[in-house]
């Protein structure tokens, strides 16, 4: 009898459940983006320190978040390939990469370009922006690894083990700006001292940019399986002609 | 809309946004497209796999 996630790991499966999930998602992410979108520019106020600048937290904390979501989907992936071998496991970590990486650069460029106003420089080697610095490298390394690597089962193998030794980047990313003393502001999470007028709007950003990382995320995924399936159709094409001449 | 003294810099930060996010959605939809286009061409030339519909291998 299988289990739910012997269930789920079934390509085949995954490829009509995905099919049908995907335009939901993609549409519940499109609409949630554009009413944030709404509140963030037409109903949350200027900020009384920060002025205007302040609107650029809307997509700088739902990117910096998802930077650090993507890279705990990669780990959880990479275990699901190493201890479970999971048949969909290393897609879903392959599929991540870019898409943590993409979102790890933007929340780069988007906090470097809300210091400049609010702190005088685009740039400071504290430890916030240096961890998330090196989190971009991380993944620009396992995209490399794996590129460099002609066998997909060693290359799998190998991207796995380097991003659950990277993981231990997430705590210190999360408590840097506890554990030493940032320009980067403390996190003042989403219950605290944040306004309600600018709560709201930076909630439903962060629930549109998660519903648009799972869509675009189960797209590459996607793609990863018809690719997978290309390259055995492929080499059962080649089996084939070789067993045609040999005869 | 009037964004104050500095605009451009929250103009910058969301069109990379979009930038960014839309070249991301571009090249899925082109990567995909490319695939299915690769897997037809395949299946039109009667390559088929051993079990199609198969539980086991992606």
């Amino acid at each position: 009898m299988q289990t739910l996630t012997q269930r789920l790991a079934n390509p085949t499966r995954f490829m009509q459940l995905s099919g049908t999930l995907l335009p939901i998602v993609a549409g519940a992410a499109s609409v949630a983006i554009l009413y944030g979108l709404y509140l963030a520019f037409f109903v949350s106020p200027a900020d009384y320190q920060q002025g205007e600048t302040v609107r650029i937290m809307y997509i700088h904390v739902p990117s910096a978040w998802l930077a650090m979501m993507a890279y705990a989907l990669v780990a959880l992936s990479s275990f699901g390939l190493l201890v479970f071998r999971h048949p969909l496991a290393d897609v879903s970590a392959k599929a991540a990469v870019p898409i943590g990486a993409a979102f790890t650069f933007l929340a780069l460029f988007t906090g470097s370009l809300w210091g400049k106003p609010m702190w005088g420089t685009y740039w400071v080697w504290d430890a916030r922006l240096t961890s998330v610095l090196v989190l971009f490298f991380l993944y620009l390394g396992l995209m490399a690894l794996r590129s460099s690597l002609e066998d997909e089962n060693l290359a799998a193998k190998l991207t796995a083990v380097l991003a659950l030794v990277g993981v231990t980047l997430l705590p210190i990313i999360k408590f840097s700006v506890d554990w030493w003393n940032t320009l980067h502001q403390p996190s003042t999470g989403m219950t605290s001292t944040v306004d309600p007028s600018m709560r709201w709007p930076l909630l439903v950003m962060a629930i549109g940019f998660s519903l648009l990382f799972f869509a675009l995320h189960m797209k590459a995924m996607r793609n990863e399986v018809l690719r997978r399936r290309v390259k055995a159709l492929r080499l059962a094409d080649v089996a084939r002609r070789d067993a045609v001449a040999a005869e | 809309m009037d964004l104050g003294p500095h605009a451009a810099f929250i103009w910058i930060s969301y069109t990379a946004v979009v930038a960014v996010v839309g070249g991301l959605i571009a090249w899925l939809v082109a990567d995909g497209r490319r695939q299915l286009a690769a897997l037809k061409a395949l299946e039109d030339r009667g390559v088929r796999r051993r079990s199609s519909g198969d539980a086991g291998g992606v």
